[in-house]
């Protein structure tokens, strides 16, 4: 960590650091291109993974924090830039050119902050409508029902992107460009879509049955929720994290739980941790099961998705015997979890890891050989590795493309470490390889399970923590492994009870922007393949 | 063996006496007319539920079990239901075409209903070309589909009726060829011609490897006409939302789902005729005995049950594999069904020419 | 299903109540029976969710719940041959002219299931910017399944309820209905729009 920040202050004099969990680097506005340049460029940098980009408003000023990580050393930094501008009209140049995914996240902090990021291609809304007043995480924000009201009109629409340039002058100048051509025959699949899993929206522009260009459409799902946090103290914060992905309930609980745990400076017990990895592990099965009977039926084979679902009920079972819900559990909590296991849980573990080996082995033989499923998925939407990379698509669907990105790995949290288990990486990078590798992430998980399930610690299960819960002032960054991949969290303290700003990088975000690119040249029968094989979760994307 | 041209001809002639000969045959016309549109209208009942029923017993559920004993009302509920149920008008639309493609579909699948054998003596037409004329008819069905998707001026329906033209179209040629080389061991295109044929053996085993091939080729062609998985492209729900029939509601939609049962149907009962004997109860050479016992068995009920048996295949393909993609459809089509027809019809020919079957 | 099993729902019982008074004409009485014995038994779901209680919807669907034993399994992908919408998940800002049209889409007669609180208030996400308060602002609702989200058997007997309502309700004339519409209508005018 040391020689990074050697390398970079030799590089660049005139960076300074802040204090936070992770190396946090404070570039000038003018100088950010150059610097993101030579941060993914060089040689001994190599920070090749654009894992977030957070919106700020401090009041006095507004800004970015960009968090990378490097493919090579595995190292996580931010680096904070200011808007340059008033707050009428915030500046920062754009990085779009040297990572694919900053376009996608650029237009969400414009979104929701109004800074314009020069030169980036599409300079649109991404989640609010076209016509909405303000931008909604500032926090002078006027969020007056009267001003934004429900209103039953169709949205308003355009066809042109916006770019912002800066002119000879040295005024911003904006542009337009059109997004499909004239003679572009555009199919609108969604928002009410039965392939889209969920209200995803896509502008596809087809030539016959080839897509020759896709415009994707968020926002049909948005919520709020990171303006909602906030507004609530941190245990209240956590239940959002059950309805973001809500396959990955406990795994996005653990992760925000562990964060505000880091920041408090709460040490949990080890019992504690054993069930959350557990929880863990169970919901990442049961998030594959569905995946995998989901992506059966998007390709037309129905039967397959009540073959994964028992599966999943079992599963669910478990939890609700523990949990006492079936989907959105609110289990883990400041300081452990809510509640004790049911004395069931070790027995039920045990019976759903003797069937597991079964069924997988049954949904291979049903669909996985099937001549017309192979032909369907091989060699259907490669993403190379460095488009992995540069499109930040972690989680099963990134390690397909041959990127070994599983954070349990690279940045090792609660008991992983200890556990033993193997990262699946294939090197396809196709559809086929997306289904496998999650098909065989089933099995590691079910190792995991295998190698807890007979000696859960004892001690108790949530440590006493105060009742009124204050954060020290402070920035904490931290990344964790969800059912789709890297979940970030960034969460900055002024000290008060309530979060000043609860950043979720969801995984799904990036897949969203993906899309589009590996698509091209493919059937509209491949997009559905696709887009089911990325596993995308809407209310994940939106948040 | 009953023969049911016992019973309408002593119709005619009862009602020959009555009335003068024209009367007469509009009089049956008409009852004929009634007969169809009663055995059309619950056959497909019972196929909806038929399928439900069994799809659920793949799937590890139970199916339909509330309306009426095991559920047997069920799709008179929606029957019912269908019937009451707005019929949208659209606005940009071609009316009249849009009105007209769902009478044609089932236009066409009640027309292919003439000259199914429905047992002995009970066929609404015994005409010398009956084969033909099923295939000639119930190519007219493709036409409906094409115009429902064109004239519903929307961009999902018209992706729908292109791929189901370009899929019908193909898959027409597979199965004409898999007719014409079972009529070739026929020696006649007339229905009942080819069912008392098989009266000594089923077509299937007397024509053997190449009859084989060819019901296998017709099995996979006959699933693809009907648009039903894994060729269901045309309204692949999970690409199109409901592809060509998008837009219809109502009695109209009910048509289209109605005539997709009847296709199945009808596909099954042409399999059934053409290499299983029709109405042709299980005869094996020798085994007088045998022969005798199969005899009591009515001949309508061969002819559904063995329909039924080919369609819970065809059920069973729907419900087991994934969906083809357009390109992949149409090359196993032509790349592979196409060329294999065709050396199968010599094949066949060679097999008449030299006596070869049993 | 045994009428018993619904007496607890006070608000068909005064449905009920209400359409007894006027009496009936007894060959449309029986159409309607008849008509209603049909629909009541055949409730086609339009596929349409948005978050966490579509995933419920799924499971509702398959083995362990199975809606197939009722005949709600018939899920149509177009609205115009569904005949009622289950609201699964949260309606925002973006979403409410789409979700609206999909209303108008479905056709008579069409029904409206408010499931899990998201829908029915804007749930733990009422305080948010960009959600709808609830949808009854947006279509008319006939039946409320709370929950976050609801469990299948709470679907289940949401859809019950439903089905007992439309039981109820006089076909011909179609009174309830066009009521429906009517006070709903004046609630909330539409603009006419040149076709």
């Amino acid at each position: 960590m040391a020689n990074i920040t050697d390398k970079i202050t030799q590089l660049f004099p005139d960076v300074t650091i802040e204090e936070s969990n992770t190396p946090l680097y404070v570039v000038a506005n003018d100088k950010w291109h150059e610097v993101a340049l030579a941060l993914k460029n060089d040689a001994d940098l190599k920070f090749d993974y654009l894992v977030t980009i957070v919106g700020m408003d401090w009041t006095e000023n507004l800004g970015c924090i960009y968090y990378l990580m490097s493919t090579h050393t595995n190292e996580v930094i931010g680096v904070k830039v200011l808007a340059s501008g008033d707050r009428q009209q915030p500046v920062i140049p754009s990085v779009a050119d040297v990572w694919a995914v900053a376009t996608l996240y650029e237009r969400e902090v414009f979104d929701f902050f109004g800074i314009i990021f020069l030169n980036n291609p599409d300079m649109r809304r991404l989640f609010l409508n076209i016509d909405w007043v303000g931008y909604p995480l500032r926090k002078d924000y006027n969020d007056d029902p009267e001003v934004n009201p429900v209103s039953t009109e169709s949205e308003r629409q355009t066809d042109f992107t916006d770019i912002y340039t800066l002119g000879e002058d040295g005024n911003i100048v904006k542009r337009s460009e059109r997004i499909f051509q004239k003679e572009d025959f555009v199919v609108n699949i969604g928002p009410q879509h039965p392939a889209t899993h969920g209200v995803l929206r896509f502008r596809t522009a087809v030539d016959g049955e080839t897509i020759k260009k896709i415009d994707v459409y968020c926002g049909y799902i948005h919520r709020g929720v990171e303006k909602l946090c906030e507004n609530l103290t941190y245990p209240q914060t956590l239940h959002y994290m059950d309805r973001l992905d809500y396959f990955s309930a406990h795994n996005y609980h653990h992760g925000l739980c562990m964060l505000i745990e880091k920041a408090a400076g709460i040490e949990i017990s080890r019992r504690a941790q054993v069930i959350r990895v557990m929880m863990d592990e169970l919901s990442r099965i049961a998030s594959h099961c569905l995946f995998i009977g989901t992506y059966c039926m998007d390709l037309g084979a129905t039967t397959m998705l009540f073959y994964a679902l028992r599966v999943r009920e079992q599963i669910l079972d478990i939890m609700e015997k523990t949990c006492g819900a079936r989907m959105t559990f609110n289990y883990d909590c400041i300081g452990g979890v809510m509640q004790d296991l049911h004395p069931d849980f070790q027995a039920d573990v045990k019976a759903l890891l003797e069937v597991l080996p079964k069924n997988i082995k049954e949904y291979n033989e049903v669909f996985t050989g099937n001549i017309i499923a192979k032909n369907r998925m091989e060699g259907v939407g490669v993403l190379s590795r460095e488009d992995a990379i540069g499109y930040a698509i972690t989680g099963p669907s990134g390690r397909a493309s041959g990127w070994a990105c599983d954070m349990r790995k690279l940045q090792p949290y609660s008991i992983y470490s200890e556990l033993d288990f193997e990262e699946v990486v294939a090197s396809e990078g196709d559809s086929m390889a997306r289904f496998k590798c999650r098909m065989r992430e089933m099995e590691e998980s079910a190792k995991i399970l295998a190698q807890l399930v007979d000696d859960i610690p004892d001690g108790e299960y949530c440590v006493k923590v105060p009742k009124v819960l204050k954060l020290p002032v402070g920035k904490w960054f931290q990344l964790t492994e969800g059912c789709r991949g890297a979940f970030g969290l960034y969460l900055e303290s002024d000290g008060s009870t309530k979060p000043y700003r609860l950043k979720i990088a969801p995984p799904c975000l990036p897949q969203a922007a993906v899309v589009d690119h590996i698509t091209r040249g493919q059937k509209i029968a491949d997009l559905i393949t696709i887009g089911g094989s990325l596993d995308y979760i809407v209310p994940d994307i939106d948040r | 063996m009953q023969d049911f041209s016992l019973i309408t001809s002593w119709l005619d002639s009862l009602l020959r006496s009555y009335m003068p000969g024209w009367l007469t045959v509009t009089v049956e016309c008409v009852l004929i007319g009634v007969a169809l549109l009663l055995v059309y209208a619950l056959l497909a009942l019972f196929y909806i539920y038929y399928e439900r029923k069994l799809c659920a017993a793949f799937q590890c559920r139970l199916g339909p079990n509330r309306v009426g004993p095991w559920g047997v009302l069920q799709s008179f509920a929606d029957m019912f239901k269908m019937l009451i149920k707005e019929i949208i008008h659209l606005n940009h639309i071609d009316r009249f075409l849009f009105a007209l493609a769902p009478y044609l579909v089932i236009a066409a699948s009640m027309m292919a209903f003439a000259v199914l054998p429905w047992g002995n003596g009970l066929q609404i037409v015994n005409f010398n070309i009956g084969i033909f004329f099923l295939i000639a008819v119930s190519s007219i069905g493709v036409l409906g589909i094409l115009l429902a998707g064109w004239s519903s001026n929307n961009k999902f329906t018209l992706i729908g009726s292109l791929r189901s033209g370009a899929q019908m179209v193909s898959y027409e040629l597979s199965i004409g060829l898999s007719v014409i080389t079972m009529v070739c061991l026929a020696g006649t295109m007339s229905v009942d011609g080819i069912v008392s044929q098989q009266s000594d053996l089923w077509f299937i085993f007397k024509g053997h490897v190449p009859a084989i091939i060819a019901f296998v080729i017709y099995m996979i062609a006959g699933t693809a006409e009907t648009n039903r998985g894994p060729f269901d492209l045309p309204e692949a729900e999970s690409e199109l939302t409901a592809g060509y029939h998008t837009e219809y509601s109502g009695i109209h939609f009910g048509f289209f789902y109605l005539a997709e049962y009847l296709n199945l149907f009808i596909v099954s009962g042409v399999a059934a005729l053409l290499f299983f004997g029709g109405w042709m109860p299980l005869h094996i050479p020798g085994w007088e005995a045998f022969n005798n016992v199969m005899d009591y068995i009515p001949s309508v009920i061969w002819f559904l049950g063995k329909a039924f048996v080919l369609s819970f295949v065809i059920i069973w393909f729907k419900w087991t594999f994934p969906r083809l993609r357009i390109d992949q459809l149409l090359s196993l089509e032509w790349k592979y069904l196409l060329p294999i027809n065709l050396v199968n019809l010599v094949l066949m020919a060679l097999v008449v020419v030299y006596n070869l079957y049993f | 299903m045994p009428y018993e099993a619904f007496k607890d729902n006070e608000y068909i019982e005064q449905l009920v109540k209400e359409l007894q008074e006027n009496g009936t004409n007894i060959i449309v009485g029986s159409f309607d029976k008849l008509i209603n014995w049909g629909r009541s038994n055949s409730i086609w779901p339009l596929t349409f969710a948005t978050s966490c209680c579509g995933i419920e919807f799924v499971s509702l669907g398959a083995a362990r719940f199975d809606m197939a034993r009722f005949g709600w399994e018939v899920a149509r992908s177009s609205p115009r041959q569904a005949d009622f919408m289950m609201v699964a998940g949260t309606i925002v800002h973006r979403m409410v002219p789409v979700f609206r049209r999909l209303y108008d889409q479905l056709a008579e007669p069409k029904y409206v299931i408010a499931c899990g609180s998201c829908a029915i208030s804007g749930g733990p996400f009422r305080k948010s910017y960009h959600v709808a308060k609830g949808i009854q602002d947006i279509v008319p609702v006939d039946v409320f399944v709370p929950g976050c989200p609801p469990r299948p058997e709470a679907m289940i007997y949401g859809i019950m309820q439903l089905s007992r309502k439309m039981k109820v309700e006089r076909f011909f004339g179609g009174v309830n209905r066009k009521e429906k519409q009517k006070d709903f209508l004046a609630l909330h005018p539409v603009e006419q729009t040149e076709a």
